[in-house]
């Protein structure tokens, strides 16, 4: 059997059509992970048997007529921090290598209501901090493109796993551009949908006020698909939002062929940022001329506090993470590191769970957070946030959508940043979407000569605007 | 105003790693040490910007007081809120280490 296109949307066809069954569609992931998934690493673990479980079942709905949707059937690769009922959830310290799941994530729930079949547990940096990848304590992911090189992160296992055809697609979560980073690197479409759209319940917390979850696929069409499934108010997280979503899947279908009366605004600071590779300048340039031979009118806009995105990120996502990681104290989950007393209990089983990325994080959060410290660093980087989402506004005023790089450089090799800060600043694209709130899509633009690596480029819009957002990259992807 | 030098000079690893709950082996803290200083070096600069009469943003959503129905629904059974937890006594409760100094018991 070939499967060259391995969309969402052409597999949907081919088991309407009876040409592939789901059972087909499932042993033929598990083949391609059993033959090359050694030499990428992305998948911590995949369950077999619930995987031909369900698949079994999803032909036995259709066979009586009663497909949950046209997708059923479809297999989707889960990161290690989203809940699947039965399954690993371990984030990826040691810590919680033994952590098994009692119950789904709202995102894997909304999944399988639709008969999508949740597939295996996807590496990724420890608690999701990490640009790399590098921070997983169980296995190296490497970059499908390269394997001398990094998948990005912190979900470096989806994108790895998408790119290398592993899955249709994959669930990645985002916090500072965990899922737009590495799609970049790995030339897929990553989608890091408005703050509230998708339930995180059933999302390890990272750093709660940022954390999104969203879809990982090969285009635009598979993105608007798993964001019709996934979106939606959720009882069970009071921060979703109550706002009207689906039909973005329509939405990128009827997209239109140009961008005639679209005013795609052009961040000043974004463009001139110290760091940009020539290659990824060009690539981004390249797709200003594009969306221009379109129709777009482009204009220039100024987003003036991104020079301090980094900072007001790296203090708020950090004083978060402290508070939420308190609860990994080998009471409750996971492991324990036995000793006499309670309290050394807690000393020695987080000093020996967490990796050292983690703990920085802890520490930084914790220190931003103590007595002496709060006014200065953690307040003062709430009010900054505040400048920085009314960057945002002022520049919605001005365009319909603005168009970015996604990363300063391509997919670098392991090892190559070593030092933490100099990692932190590579984010320096994606953070400030995160802050703002607002919804933002990566998707593949073009490929650097010298490496034969891919590029990025992203779009962003207001928040709960990914019809919008869709709509745009859909007819830029079209014309690639 | 933050004072960057006097900021990272004041900055002690060992203290905040208390304060955390971590145990930092000897071999690591003084690179942590540096690691932290650099880091807090760079987020210091949000010092230089006025931010007089700025209101902080805690969330991106403004919501509050969300309330659900109040309907009683099927939690979790207690075997599978306890499967995870490293150890458990009778089937029905966490087990924790001694929380006060003195003899053991039991």
């Amino acid at each position: 059997m070939s499967m060259t296109d391995f969309t969402i949307h052409h597999l949907a066809g081919q088991l309407d059509r009876g040409e592939l069954s789901a059972v087909e569609l499932a042993e033929e992931c598990l083949r391609r992970v059993a033959d090359r998934d050694g030499e990428i690493g992305a998948f911590l673990a995949v369950d077999a048997d619930h995987v031909r479980t369900a698949a079994a079942e999803s032909d036995a709905r259709r066979a009586a007529g009663k497909a949950r949707s046209p997708y059923d059937g479809i297999p989707i690769g889960i990161k290690d921090c989203i809940a699947t009922a039965g399954e690993r959830c371990s984030c990826a310290p040691r810590l919680l290598e033994t952590v098994v799941s009692p119950y789904d994530s709202t995102a894997v729930a909304r999944l399988r209501a639709a008969g999508f079949i949740p597939f295996g547990r996807l590496n990724m940096d420890e608690f999701a901090m990490g640009s790399s990848c590098e921070n997983s304590a169980f296995r190296k992911t490497a970059n499908p493109h390269d394997l001398s090189r990094v998948p990005g992160g912190s979900s470096g296992g989806s994108a790895a796993a998408v790119a290398a055809g592993l899955v249709p697609a994959a669930l990645g979560s985002d916090t500072g551009g965990s899922i737009r980073q590495p799609a970049a690197f790995c030339g897929i479409t990553g989608l890091k949908p408005t703050y509230g759209r998708v339930s995180r319940y059933g999302l390890v917390a990272f750093a709660s006020s940022l954390d999104q979850i969203g879809p990982m696929t090969q285009d635009t069409q598979d993105a608007a698909i798993l964001l019709d499934v996934l979106a939606g108010r959720d009882p069970l997280d009071s921060t979703s939002l109550p706002a009207a979503s689906g039909g973005f899947a329509d939405a990128v279908s009827r997209a239109g062929k140009d961008l005639k009366g679209v005013r795609i605004g052009l961040p000043r600071e974004y463009f001139g940022a110290e760091g940009l590779s020539p290659a990824v300048a060009k690539v981004v340039h390249d797709a200003v001329e594009r969306v221009r031979a379109l129709g777009a009118e482009t204009v220039e806009v100024s987003l003036p506090h991104t020079r301090y995105a980094v900072a007001v990120y790296y203090i708020i996502a950090t004083a978060e993470a402290s508070a939420n990681l308190a609860r990994f104290d080998g009471i409750r989950y996971g492991a324990r590191v036995e000793a006499p007393d309670l309290v050394e209990t807690y000393f020695k089983t987080r000093g020996a769970g967490f990796g050292d990325e983690v703990k920085r994080r802890i520490l930084l959060g914790t220190y931003v957070l103590s007595s002496g410290y709060y006014d200065a660093y953690y307040l003062r980087a709430q009010k900054v946030r505040t400048l920085i989402r009314r960057d945002f506004e002022e520049a919605a005023k001005l365009c319909d959508v603005m168009l970015t790089p996604v990363t300063p450089t391509v997919a670098f090799k392991f090892q190559e940043k070593s030092d933490p800060l100099q990692m932190y600043l590579s984010d320096i694209f994606t953070i400030a979407l995160n802050l703002s709130g607002n919804c933002g899509i990566s998707i593949p633009a073009g490929t650097d000569p010298e490496t034969g690596m891919p590029i990025g480029v992203q779009f962003l819009a207001p928040a709960l605007e990914e019809a919008r957002l869709l709509r745009t990259a859909r007819i830029f992807e079209a014309n690639r | 105003m933050i004072a960057v030098e006097k900021t990272t000079q004041s900055l002690d690893v060992r203290y905040v790693a208390d304060l955390a709950r971590l145990e930092i082996a000897p071999e690591a803290l003084e690179r942590l040490q540096r690691d932290m200083e650099s880091i807090v070096g760079y987020i210091a600069e949000l010092s230089e910007l006025d931010v007089t009469g700025v209101e902080p943003t805690a969330h991106a959503v403004p919501l509050a007081n969300v309330w659900r129905e109040d309907v009683a629904g099927t939690p979790l059974g207690r075997e599978a809120m306890l499967a995870n937890a490293p150890a458990v006594l009778h089937g029905e409760f966490i087990k924790v280490p001694q929380v006060l100094p003195g003899e053991g018991m039991n």
